[in-house]
């Protein structure tokens, strides 16, 4: 039993498909993703642009515009099916049992409200208390954050923030219903890596605190390592390795997860050429049948061609290759 | 040892906001406004020798990129000297003037508004070797090709716009520019901050196996502690315009000896750092409108004393090549 699959899961995601339909040809943004998060637990989702983690973090929340849908799959929320939720009990979830909390918060913010005229809008929205109330607990959602003076700062306009700052306050925003998981789509690719740090610390507080389930969009393998319980590794769609993270960073099973690995530059490999996955990511409109990876992939076979199951091939280890790198293997290529 | 390439003495940049007409009136009228002068880089030394990669370091708003920026030439200094090869830039004129200028070359963040989107990528490549007289019109043709092989593209791709390449063909597109002119120094400015970490990966490589081939010197100038620890012989660090630390790599990583440099390298995120619980220097950045006085690093910095509210720390020598500005050696001392 791993982690991933004991007790009841907070939300499971089952075979989801999003597609877009467009006029230049069917998109398959998501196809086939499955993944778990428990209480408490951040599930690290990592992959490169284009390879649909925002448009599985979107299907989530249920923000997937024309001309996309969700095709297939199921989103299990405490059992409950939000692939199959009317807009009207969606709205009832959004921003109160389920928040999201997006990469850049100048474009999430209103800038011509103040923060708290937000921020109780938010509150009231879900929950019957008076202006006041809601206030309040603005208020002290936002100490909560790291923000100092929060009764000042509740009177500003979100340019008078800084981007860390602002940051905070999308994060309380996120916050104020004490939501049982939170999607967090690239919240500090934007920021410096000392308000990273603060961000982080928090996010992991809260989610000790609070036993909030967190989805951690994000292509920064570095942030992952440090900040998860569990990683899913997506390419052009699918998920193509799951696990928890030590194990899937220490020993990757698949090769698209070890080039990703391989292509962070770290200290131990200092003035050593990196090792670079060849080739650039496919256009998801015209995918190589079988393993998408295949055509970059330097342990591809025939039989990569024909359609690749995802399985378990060691305990607690998800993978979606023909070939997975076991060490024999990986001592072998290095 | 000897000249270095590039040698900066005291060199700041100030960028002031004069007071439009409705701010003389409000002036006159006894309110309080006045310029507004934003000290983007502070008295910096720098000095980068032949062959050597020198990684410049430092937060947004550190004054990195206008540093970058004077010392590839196209900003003046507002003080300072800066000196290419021994010779004062700002008075080289002429033949030896533009040989400076071409010499160093800048490769920047985001190549999509770097590069001009009206033109072939082959006469974005080849217009500038070719006015320089590096290339005659009977060779242009095998001239481009050549650069863009170097660069890892397709030469047959020349007649294309740079909107129909990816993130990292624009990226080499940038870079084949660059060398197009045949330089000797490279200023990168965030050049893979913008890409697909598999995609810096092979931009990293290219950069490493172009400075082999061409004997490059590098500044390179980025945010990104693991990318500049990989690839850089020796690290300055900033901190709000001015240099707070500058070590040969291995050094500054081992034993960090400013404070902010310390906070920087605890927090940076590793891949082989597992449930980390970061903990986060205190506080913002400070606008370079109004920095502190004193060092500008003092606000955040746990170990702070009275000295440091006053007086401006100067860098001083505490290892062989590792220097550091910080009143906290003196006090050890």
């Amino acid at each position: 039993m791993t982690a991933l699959t004991a007790a009841a899961p907070t939300l499971e995601v089952r075979n989801l498909q999003t597609h877009f339909f467009t006029r230049a040809g069917v998109v398959k943004a998501v196809d086939d993703v499955s993944f778990s998060v428990g209480r408490g637990k951040v599930l690290g989702l990592v992959g490169e642009s284009g390879s649909g983690k925002t448009v599985t973090g979107f299907s989530i929340l249920g923000l997937v515009d024309e001309p996309g849908r969700i095709v297939g799959g199921s989103i299990l929320f405490h059992g409950q099916d939000l692939a199959k939720q009317s807009e009207e009990q969606m709205r009832q979830l959004r921003g109160n049992r389920i928040a999201m909390i997006f990469q850049d918060p100048m474009m999430t913010l209103n800038p011509v409200l103040r923060i708290d005229t937000q921020m109780i809008e938010t509150v009231q929205a879900h929950t019957k208390v008076s202006k006041e109330e809601a206030r309040q607990r603005a208020r002290d959602t936002l100490g909560m954050v790291g923000i100092p003076s929060p009764d000042e700062r509740l009177k500003s306009y979100p340019h008078q923030f800084s981007g860390g700052m602002r940051q905070r306050v999308a994060i309380a925003i996120a916050l104020l219903h004490r939501p049982e998981l939170i999607v967090a789509d690239e919240p500090t690719t934007a920021l410096d890596v000392t308000i990273q740090a603060q961000i982080l610390a928090e996010v992991q507080k809260l989610c000790a605190e609070t036993g909030t389930a967190m989805i951690w969009i994000t292509h920064d393998l570095s942030v992952v390592a440090g900040l998860a319980d569990d990683i899913a590794v997506m390419y052009a769609g699918k998920v193509v390795e799951k696990g928890e993270v030590a194990p899937v960073l220490d020993m990757p099973l698949h090769p698209y997860t070890a080039g990703l690995i391989g292509s962070v530059p770290s200290r131990n490999k200092r003035g050593e050429p990196l090792k670079q996955i060849p080739g650039m990511t496919p256009n998801v409109m015209r995918l190589p049948p079988g393993c998408a990876f295949r055509t970059r992939c330097a342990y591809a076979t025939e039989v990569c061609k024909q359609e690749v199951p995802f399985g378990e091939v060691a305990p607690g280890r998800e993978v979606r290759c023909f070939h997975p790198l076991f060490p024999a293997k990986q001592g072998e290529a290095a | 040892m000897s000249t270095p390439i590039i040698e900066l003495k005291g060199v700041s940049k100030r960028f002031s906001k004069k007071l439009d007409f409705a701010g003389k009136i409000l002036q006159r009228l006894g309110a309080p406004v006045r310029d507004e002068t934003v000290h983007a880089v502070d008295g910096v030394d720098l000095t980068v020798n032949k062959g050597e990669v020198v990684g410049l370091v430092g937060e947004s708003g550190c004054g990195k990129s206008t540093l970058g920026r004077m010392v590839a030439g196209i900003m003046p200094a507002s003080d300072g000297t800066i000196r290419w090869h021994g010779k004062e830039l700002a008075e080289l004129t002429g033949s030896e003037g533009r040989r400076a200028k071409l010499q160093t070359q800048m490769i920047f963040q985001d190549p999509m508004s770097s590069l001009n989107p009206r033109i072939r990528v082959a006469d974005i490549i080849g217009e500038a070797p070719l006015v320089h007289g590096l290339t005659k019109r009977s060779e242009y043709d095998g001239y481009v090709d050549e650069q863009m092989r170097r660069a890892g593209m397709d030469p047959t791709l020349k007649r294309r716009y740079p909107h129909q390449f990816s993130g990292g063909q624009r990226q080499r597109i940038g870079i084949a520019r660059a060398l197009a002119v045949q330089p000797e120094f490279i200023v990168c400015d965030e050049s893979v901050a913008a890409l697909d970490v598999s995609i810096q990966a092979q931009i990293l490589n290219l950069f490493m196996d172009l400075r082999r081939d061409l004997n490059l010197t590098y500044l390179f100038i980025s945010h990104d502690l693991g990318v500049v620890e990989h690839l850089s012989d020796r690290v300055v660090i900033m901190y709000l315009g001015r240099v707070v630390e500058e070590a040969p790599s291995e050094e500054i990583f081992a034993r960090p000896n400013h404070p902010y440099t310390q906070a920087l390298l605890s927090e940076v995120p590793r891949i082989d750092a597992r449930k980390k619980s970061f903990a986060g220097v205190k506080g913002e950045i400070p606008s370079p409108l109004n920095p502190p006085p004193g060092c500008h690093f003092h606000p955040r910095c746990p170990f702070a004393f009275d000295r440091c509210k006053v007086e401006r720390p100067m860098l001083k020598t505490v290892a062989s090549g590792h220097r550091s500005a910080c009143h906290l050696n003196d006090k050890v001392a």
